[in-house]
């Protein structure tokens, strides 16, 4: 495959230890103080001019969060936070909001540019990509840019910052902000509410077909400062909507905290589809560096017949906590989630998904690809559980780990649990190596070890890869070619 | 041509090939007999470039140019080519996927373009015709749930694809019924060409009778004991190993 050879390409021209997205821009930015207090979460508040419920909102939040323990039941270790010694709110100078894209920080453009993340519409009209996919980019704690939205706005989407929606459409803000992960749901769920900057919301009027692809390109730069972006999708009735998650981060020494929530809500007959591919700086071999990645992502099948498919190829970030889940509240709901996890170097993942089904007939399906190399470990955890009202939940589970190398460790932990006696649960799971003869075999037809590897890796991770939007697959193809470099040989 | 001169080599330290040296000319189909444990597969794997079979002695010329040092990948776009006696199993990648990696992985390291896509898809197509692979198990994952036969065809078909100037026959007729046996036979007859040269190891003269070597070789206790023509592997089958065995010290 012609993307096989370009990764590996790509591979090599890069060093070990390289991330191609760690350079740093430089743009001005405005902070709040370090630390956090409750001045802290009003200023972010004032900030963003937002109304009093939601200044309240964040307070509650921020006291409940006083009260909580950061969880420690993964399977990652690190030293613990100070989380008074990060700074919770940075935003380029002169550029408070999103407006029209001439008047964006031309620096700014040219670190979107730079990660390849096209902002000018005309450009993308100009280009020979076939299908034109709408970007609200996030840059540190603040929604920069957002394109095509008077194209969507016509069919009566809603794409816009998060911020912009609490003002220009209060009521659907109000009504599903936090319905999906309450404000009490984990420590870092509840972290993000005192404190979320910036993010995507998402609204998809009712029979709506979503014209094209919606992306948020998330974006951290400055040090020290955490980036807790929240983001609110929800589809109406019989409605679909295909959105696109990415993220990188400059390389830096210090550990960068992320901590994200992410709702979705499917009513009656919609579909919702969201893919993410996860590039944070992993670290450097040696484990120093890289982002702690703790988010929560859930959907809830809110409606009968509705759909919500998650699909996530994991590379990046030196931890990763991570369980994006479904709530089967519909009947006849269904709930999937699609994951390629890569760890390397010193990387740790636990990763993993819950599918709560609620209403009758409701299925979910789980296809989890973990690969581990380095000295890395790579846990999926996973929950499936039928409550009693749940008649005939069907739920698929297969979980595949493959190892490179002798020092790398693969974990798989599931939970299940059906309270009514017609779920059907089927779990299936192997772990594997890239065995010596298989890496012979194709070495023996004229592959290079790093081309037998991404070879192999590739046929691995297919089921998963076919999940994903096209250009967004041959991306990511790409990227874990790049993510086990040096992991053979 | 290729050319080993007293090959010595061993795995995690013990010896199997002892001072084997060995000619096949160009055009020249010579096979390699000898009983289980001569060291006829470990031959194979050392001429490859198999990472774990360390030469400890000797040289090996292909076309007059040592390839001791260069990596499986390397030999492989000098011309090795390797019929697997177990072909290995890549699930998730279609065959077409991984013949035209390897394919374009040789041409590129030859310095030669790669093949445009109708290109290379008309060369498979002529070449899976003519071993009776149907276009179905081209879209398959390589090997996976291939029966023995179609395994060993999938072999052939590779070689005749990458076109190699030296290929080495591992057992390739071991798992084959007689029709199986004919067909991938037939295919490697279709594939000698007087600048190309086969190396085919077998326990068994029945091979023999479909791919009709130049010269049989008699290998023991990793050495060649033995060298005549074909009636010599007839002569073989007849009364076994035992008189040859004896001789290598």
């Amino acid at each position: 495959m012609a993307a096989v050879q370009e990764t590996v390409d790509r591979v090599k021209s890069v060093d070990v230890d390289a991330y191609k997205y760690g350079f740093v821009s430089d743009i001005e930015s405005e902070k709040a103080p370090k630390g956090l207090n409750e001045d802290i979460v009003r200023f972010i508040s004032a900030k963003k001019n937002e109304p009093v419920w939601l200044t309240e909102w964040r307070l509650e939040a921020y006291r409940l969060w006083l009260t909580m323990r950061e969880p420690d039941w993964a399977r990652v270790s690190y030293p613990r936070i100070n989380y008074q010694d990060l700074y919770y709110y940075s935003a380029p100078k002169n550029s408070p909001g999103p407006k029209n894209l001439d008047e964006v920080d031309p620096e700014l453009l040219r670190t979107y540019e730079k990660l390849g993340i096209p902002l000018r519409e005309q450009e993308i009209l100009a280009g020979v990509q076939e299908r034109r996919v709408a970007v609200d980019a996030v840059f540190d704690s603040v929604s920069v840019a957002t394109t095509f939205k008077a194209e969507l706005a016509k069919a009566g989407v809603i794409f816009c910052p998060i911020s912009e929606a609490v003002h220009s459409h209060p009521e659907l803000v109000k009504k599903y902000l936090g319905s999906v992960v309450p404000v009490s749901d984990n420590y870092y769920a509840t972290l993000n509410s005192a404190v979320f900057s910036d993010g995507s919301f998402v609204y998809i009027p009712p029979g709506v077909r979503c014209p094209m692809e919606l992306s948020t390109y998330f974006r951290i730069n400055e040090q020290n400062t955490g980036q807790f972006e929240r983001t609110l999708i929800i589809a109406d009735k019989g409605s679909y909507v295909s959105y696109l998650e990415g993220c990188t981060a400059p390389k830096r020494d210090e550990n960068q905290l992320h901590a994200a929530v992410v709702e979705l809500i499917a009513l009656d007959d919609a579909e919702i589809k969201y893919s993410t591919v996860q590039n944070w700086y992993p670290g450097d071999s040696e484990g120093k560096g890289g982002i702690y990645n703790f988010v929560t992502k859930r959907g809830d099948c809110f409606g009968a017949r509705s759909k919500i498919s998650w699909t996530q190829v994991e590379t990046g970030s030196a931890i990763t906590w991570k369980y994006p889940s479904c709530i089967l509240r519909g009947d006849n709901s269904r709930g999937e989630f699609y994951s390629i996890a890569i760890s390397n170097g010193r990387q740790q993942v636990d990763s993993g998904t819950k599918m709560i089904h609620l209403g009758k007939n409701t299925t979910s399906r789980i296809i989890s690809k973990g690969i581990s190399a380095g000295r890395s470990n790579n846990t999926y955890r996973g929950q499936v559980l039928a409550q009693k009202r749940a008649s005939n939940a069907r739920n698929f589970t297969n979980c595949d780990s493959l190892l490179i190398g002798e020092t790398c460790g693969a974990h798989t932990i599931p939970y299940i649990e059906a309270k009514n006696a017609s779920a059907v649960f089927e779990h299936e799971a192997t772990t594997s190596k890239i065995s010596e003869d298989q890496l012979f075999y194709c070495m023996q037809r004229g592959l290079s070890a790093e081309e037998a590897t991404a070879l192999i890796v590739n046929g691995f991770v297919r089921d998963v890869l076919q999940q994903l939007p096209m250009e967004f697959a041959v991306e990511a193809q790409k990227l874990i070619s790049i993510s086990l470099e040096g992991s053979v040989g | 041509m290729i050319e080993i001169r007293n090959l010595h080599a061993e795995i995690d330290g013990k010896k199997i090939i002892n001072g084997l040296s060995l000619i096949v000319k160009d055009g020249e189909v010579a096979a390699i007999m000898g009983p289980n444990g001569s060291g006829k597969s470990t031959l194979s794997y050392v001429i490859s470039g198999r990472v774990g079979y360390e030469v400890t002695g000797g040289e090996i010329l292909l076309n007059g140019e040592s390839i001791l040092e260069m990596n499986a990948a390397e030999r492989a776009s000098k011309g090795v080519f390797l019929a697997f006696q177990y072909p290995l199993e890549i699930p998730g990648v279609t065959t077409m996927t991984f013949l035209k990696a390897c394919l374009n992985a040789q041409r590129k390291s030859r310095g030669e373009a790669e093949l445009t896509t109708p290109d290379f898809i008309k060369r498979v197509k002529t070449g899976a015709d003519k071993l009776g692979v149907p276009q179905e198990m081209l879209r398959r994952a390589l090997n996976v749930g291939f029966s023995g036969g179609e395994k060993k065809r999938m072999e052939v078909l590779q070689m005749s694809l990458l076109e190699p100037t030296f290929a080495i026959l591992d057992e390739t007729d071991s798992g084959l019924d007689i029709d199986a046996l004919r067909i991938v036979s037939e295919g490697v007859n279709a594939l000698r060409d007087p600048k190309r040269s086969f190396l085919v190891i077998t326990h068994y003269q029945r091979l023999l009778d479909y791919i009709v070597p130049d010269t049989v070789h008699v290998m023991s206790k990793g050495q060649i004991v033995k060298t005549g023509g074909k009636d010599l592997a007839l002569e073989l089958e007849a009364n076994g190993y035992r008189d040859y065995v004896g001789e290598a010290a």
